[in-house]
């Protein structure tokens, strides 16, 4: 359990860490996010050198090429702005495993402080921001899919919903066992197809069986992995990151 | 080098270094304030869940309550223990009854085929139970042994209403367990069940399928 | 029943066939839909049964009691063996599985036991006990319902807690019918009186019991078993002998200890508030009482636990009270079931403790079957964190760990190594990732539209063609042309 985080004041400037799966194949999810964040009277400063948190490495057990990644990524982030990650999994990465991972090192201090700035940005939108939103689409009936990065290594189960149950078109619809893995896991899906594929699997038949016409989630990783599992299948339920969906349907 | 002389030296030469022992905290286990009504409500509804039936008596009519008991269990023969007083009260009070009481305090070679084949039931008394989890504590004696609790297909336990203690930690503590422990002692919650079928709860698997605890109380049972 | 189901058949598995056993498992509908009932009830249970606790406060007790135990271990050994000799117990030390199985053999021995009736151990399995003494001629029969139903239908169990999990009711009265002759019957009492009846004779015919240890109580030489059957207490109480085997990280300090680990045990294995017997042996039979064994002997297994012991970060390992919560809350044991992954301990318990005494080169898919979602981490009752251990294995497998795990590095491959290394050097040159990003999204037409087995069930992700880098210098470009804008 991630110990209760005591939200600092919404700040003029923040920093933005696109992740590299939103950089190459959810670029429009993080300019959503930029945007979502600007309309609050947030600036905010993208730093063109970001690569990648390092994470592929690092679950994949090589851990000196991710820390090498990671202490790249700390140069970004010289002034004392909060960081907002548009990925519970690359946020938890950030937050709670830079610090181990570089302990020991010329970065430890540098990495726990950092660590300390980061925010997922459905997190940062509620808890810093008080983000209200006032909807404009039409009705939809939408299910959340919390990352499990998101939900349990940042602790942040609710936040998510809670933006979406501001939108007065919006039926949140809550799908079967909804706090269980979509079976994307990183490079587990690569070294365990089939595990994998039968996950998410039930993961979209649950999405469905909820009467969702939509699902929404804060991870690129599960958007691809459902979406893509939806599509294969030439189902009509559609995917969007969060960032995006709240873009859309409030400006 | 022994296996023991080899093992222990592993661990006492950690590569790592010794470590530190934390300190723990047992309050959560512990300090539940519940009042005897409440302990008495808890301890029921918990062992019920489980499928022990509770009987409440009043101390000077429990003979009665067991009576009932054995009667409508179609119990004939009983094995229990003589010193203890709620098995000398037992005895004393079904003496002149059609059922067979079974001597209890007999070397378990002499009579196994018989205990396993032909006792309906067992008696014994409890040391004491506790409310949070629905449990009896059992300390058996030579009186009282071990399997006169099992073997049979209905345990009957006697409990005194005054002795239900809030949580095992409590019981624990309270009576010093640590200063010398029987050579067996138990906690039972309910007759042997087991879930091994397709998670279908099925009673009676190795130890009685049946739990009756008698709950004596000092004063009258409204 | 009009077709009876045949049980699953008889089958060896082997973690190395990891890989072959869950596309087995995963295309029989039948595991998979006997799995998934019980690990949504198990997980409901469990949900269900500790609302009336402070469940994050009894973890951190729990949690520290172990760690307070595994601090002191060789100390609380020594004291346990005192205090159980001074109880009339006698202790083994075995370095290994095989010397354990060789010291319960000579004890059977020494009675001239031909018959061995066994209460649930997942330490005799790991060992393989019951076919060591078969070898020699002794035969060993499980008591508890589930392992008695997985060993009459030569398997072993898919799961620490109930071992026949796999099975279900059609299966197991066809498996009661053909190996013991019961009428086919779904009705779950019959089965259940006549594998009673069946193993009261056993009981009443065995030279030798043979149990695990839930707790060994080093200030007290105690042992507590868990149960719910009885059979447990039946096999430490009727047979003359009784031996008890476990790992030698069971042991804790206190008496006081116990309480709270056995409470967040059975709420964390089935759900529920407490088990039907809780039964605590402080030796065997004493003069003047009338049953229980006249000899208990305790033995101790080592068997790669002390390897594990030496490293800060793995000691976290021994902390399990094997509750099962983690392969109840599994999404991948779920799907593929416990004999996948071809281990005593399935599921994360088991990915993180198997490489320990199996050797990496065995089990090297194991700590990778995981997506690391943390759910096992999460209702771990100790707070072992399952998820970093499996991470720590996967880099003991690539050679990127401390080296101090049996088949470290056994993974490693030039060509992943090659990758990550131009993962490495690609990540840390921004520019040069920017070029490589942009082209990528660029080429996305000539990009392949299959990704292996990825795409045997999903679409391939398609590179946006812009990337956000790109996109973030417009919409900048285009803000401050707006500001500029009179």
């Amino acid at each position: 359990m991630t110990p209760v985080k005591l939200y600092p004041p919404k700040p003029d400037r923040v920093y933005f860490y696109g992740t590299c799966l939103v950089d190459l194949f959810y670029p429009d999810a993080g300019l959503d996010g930029i945007r979502l964040l600007e309309r609050e009277g947030v600036a905010v400063d993208f730093p063109q050198d970001q690569t990648c948190c390092g994470q592929p490495a690092y679950t994949s057990g090589y851990q000196d090429e991710a820390r090498a990644v990671a202490a790249a990524q700390l140069d970004l982030f010289p002034e004392p702005w909060p960081i907002i990650v548009p990925s519970g999994s690359c946020g938890g990465m950030m937050r709670t495993h830079y610090p181990k991972l570089l302990a020991g090192t010329e970065h430890e201090a540098r990495a726990k402080e950092v660590a300390a700035r980061v925010y997922e940005l459905t997190e940062f939108l509620v808890h810093v921001c008080h983000l209200k939103l006032e909807d404009h689409g039409q009705p939809e009936k939408v299910a959340m899919h919390t990352s499990c990065s998101a939900r349990r290594e940042m602790g942040l189960a609710e936040t998510g919903p809670a933006l979406l149950a501001q939108l007065d078109g919006v039926e949140l619809v809550e799908q079967a066992r909804a706090s269980e893995c979509c079976g994307f896991g990183g490079t587990f899906s690569v070294r365990h197809p089939e595990v994998s594929a039968a996950m998410v699997e039930d993961k979209t038949q649950a999405i469905e069986a909820a009467g969702a016409e939509r699902f929404v989630t804060s991870d690129c990783g599960c958007l691809m992995n459902i979406a893509g599992r939806f599509e294969h299948q030439r189902k009509a339920v559609q995917g969007e990151h969060i960032a995006s969906y709240l873009w859309r349907r409030t400006s | 080098m022994s296996a023991r002389d080899a093992i222990l030296k592993r661990l006492r030469e950690r590569s790592d270094g010794p470590l530190s022992a934390p300190e723990c905290d047992f309050a959560v286990v512990t300090n539940r304030g519940w009042n005897q009504q409440e302990r008495l409500e808890r301890f029921e509804r918990l062992i019920g869940s489980v499928h022990g039936e509770v009987i409440h008596t009043a101390r000077t009519a429990w003979g009665d309550a067991l009576a009932e008991v054995l009667h409508a269990k179609g119990v004939r023969r009983l094995a229990l223990g003589r010193d203890h007083p709620v098995a000398a009260e037992a005895r004393k009070m079904l003496s002149a009854g059609s059922v067979d009481l079974v001597d209890a305090d007999r070397d378990i070679e002499a009579w196994q085929r018989e205990q396993f084949d032909s006792v309906d039931a067992g008696l014994t008394s409890t040391r004491g139970a506790i409310a949070e989890t629905g449990s009896l504590w059992l300390w058996p004696t030579p009186d009282e042994p071990r399997l006169i609790s099992l073997v049979p297909p209905l345990h009957i336990a006697v409990l005194d209403a005054d002795t239900l203690e809030d949580t095992f930690f409590d019981v624990v503590e309270r009576h010093g367990w640590a200063d010398g422990m029987p050579t067996n002692a138990l906690l039972i919650s309910g007759p042997s069940k087991t879930a091994d079928i397709e998670q279908t709860l099925a009673y009676g698997v190795h130890g009685p399928r049946e739990l009756v605890v008698l709950v004596r109380h000092a004063q009258e049972v409204p | 029943m009009n077709s009876p189901v045949q049980p699953s058949a008889v089958q060896t598995y082997t973690p190395r066939e990891f890989h072959r056993q869950a596309h087995d498992a995963l295309g029989n509908p039948q595991i998979r839909a006997n799995f998934r009932k019980a690990m949504d009830g198990l997980m409901s249970k469990r949900r269900d049964v500790f609302d009336d606790w402070d469940l994050e406060t009894l973890r951190d007790l729990g949690a520290n009691i172990r760690l307070r135990a595994l601090a002191k271990l060789p100390d609380l050994l020594e004291q346990l063996e005192a205090n159980c000799q001074a109880n009339g117990i006698r202790v083994h030390w075995a370095e290994t599985g095989e010397e354990a199985c060789r010291i319960i053999g000579e004890i059977c021995a020494s009675h001239g036991a031909k018959s061995v009736i066994k209460g649930k151990s997942m330490v005799s399995e790991e060992m393989h006990l019951n076919a060591h003494l078969e070898a020699a001629g002794i035969e060993a029969l499980e008591s508890d319902l589930g392992e008695y139903l997985v060993q009459l239908n030569e398997q072993t169990p898919s799961h620490i807690i109930m071992p026949a999990i796999h099975l279900n009711t059609d299966e197991i009265s066809e498996i009661l019918h053909q190996k013991t002759g019961t009428e086919r019957s779904r009705d779950v009492d019959y089965m259940t009186a006549a594998a009673r009846a069946q193993l009261r004779e056993r009981f009443m015919a065995a030279d030798v019991g043979v149990s695990g240890v839930n707790f060994a109580v080093a200030e007290t030489g105690t042992l507590c078993l868990v149960e719910n059957e009885g059979n447990g207490r039946m096999t430490t109480t009727v047979p003359p002998v009784h031996v008890a085997v476990t790992g030698i990280e069971k042991v804790v300090e206190h008496l006081r200890d116990v309480p709270p680990l056995y409470a967040l045990l059975t709420r964390s294995a089935t759900g529920q508030h407490v088990t039907t017997y809780f039964n605590m042996i402080s030796g065997p039979r004493k003069s003047g009482e009338h049953d229980g064994p006249q000899e208990v002997h305790l033995v101790l297994v080592d068997s790669g636990r002390s390897n594990i012991y030496q490293d800060d970060e793995l000691l976290d390992t021994l902390r399990c009270i094997r509750c099962g919560a983690c392969m109840n809350h599994c999404p991948v044991y779920t799907r593929v079931g416990g004999h996948t992954y071809g281990t005593t301990y399935p599921g994360p318990i088991g990915s993180i403790l198997s490489p320990h005494l199996m050797g990496l080169e065995e089990t090297k898919d194991l700590p990778t079957a995981s997506s690391l979602c943390g759910a096992c981490g999460e209702v771990c009752p100790v707070k072992i964190p399952i998820p970093d251990l499996l991470v720590r294995l996967r880099r003991e497998a690539v050679g990127e760990g401390r080296g101090n795990v049996p088949g470290a590095g056994v993974k490693r491959t030039k060509k992943e190594v090659v990758a990550w290394k131009s993962f490495q050097w690609l990540a840390t040159h921004p520019a040069a990732w920017r070029g490589g990003t942009a082209v990528a999204g660029k080429l996305k037409a000539l990009l392949p539209s299959r990704l292996g087995p990825w795409t045997d069930y999903r679409v391939a992700p398609k590179p946006a063609g812009t990337t956000l880098h790109t996109l973030v210098k417009r919409h900048q470009a285009s803000q401050s042309s707006e500001e500029t804008r009179p």
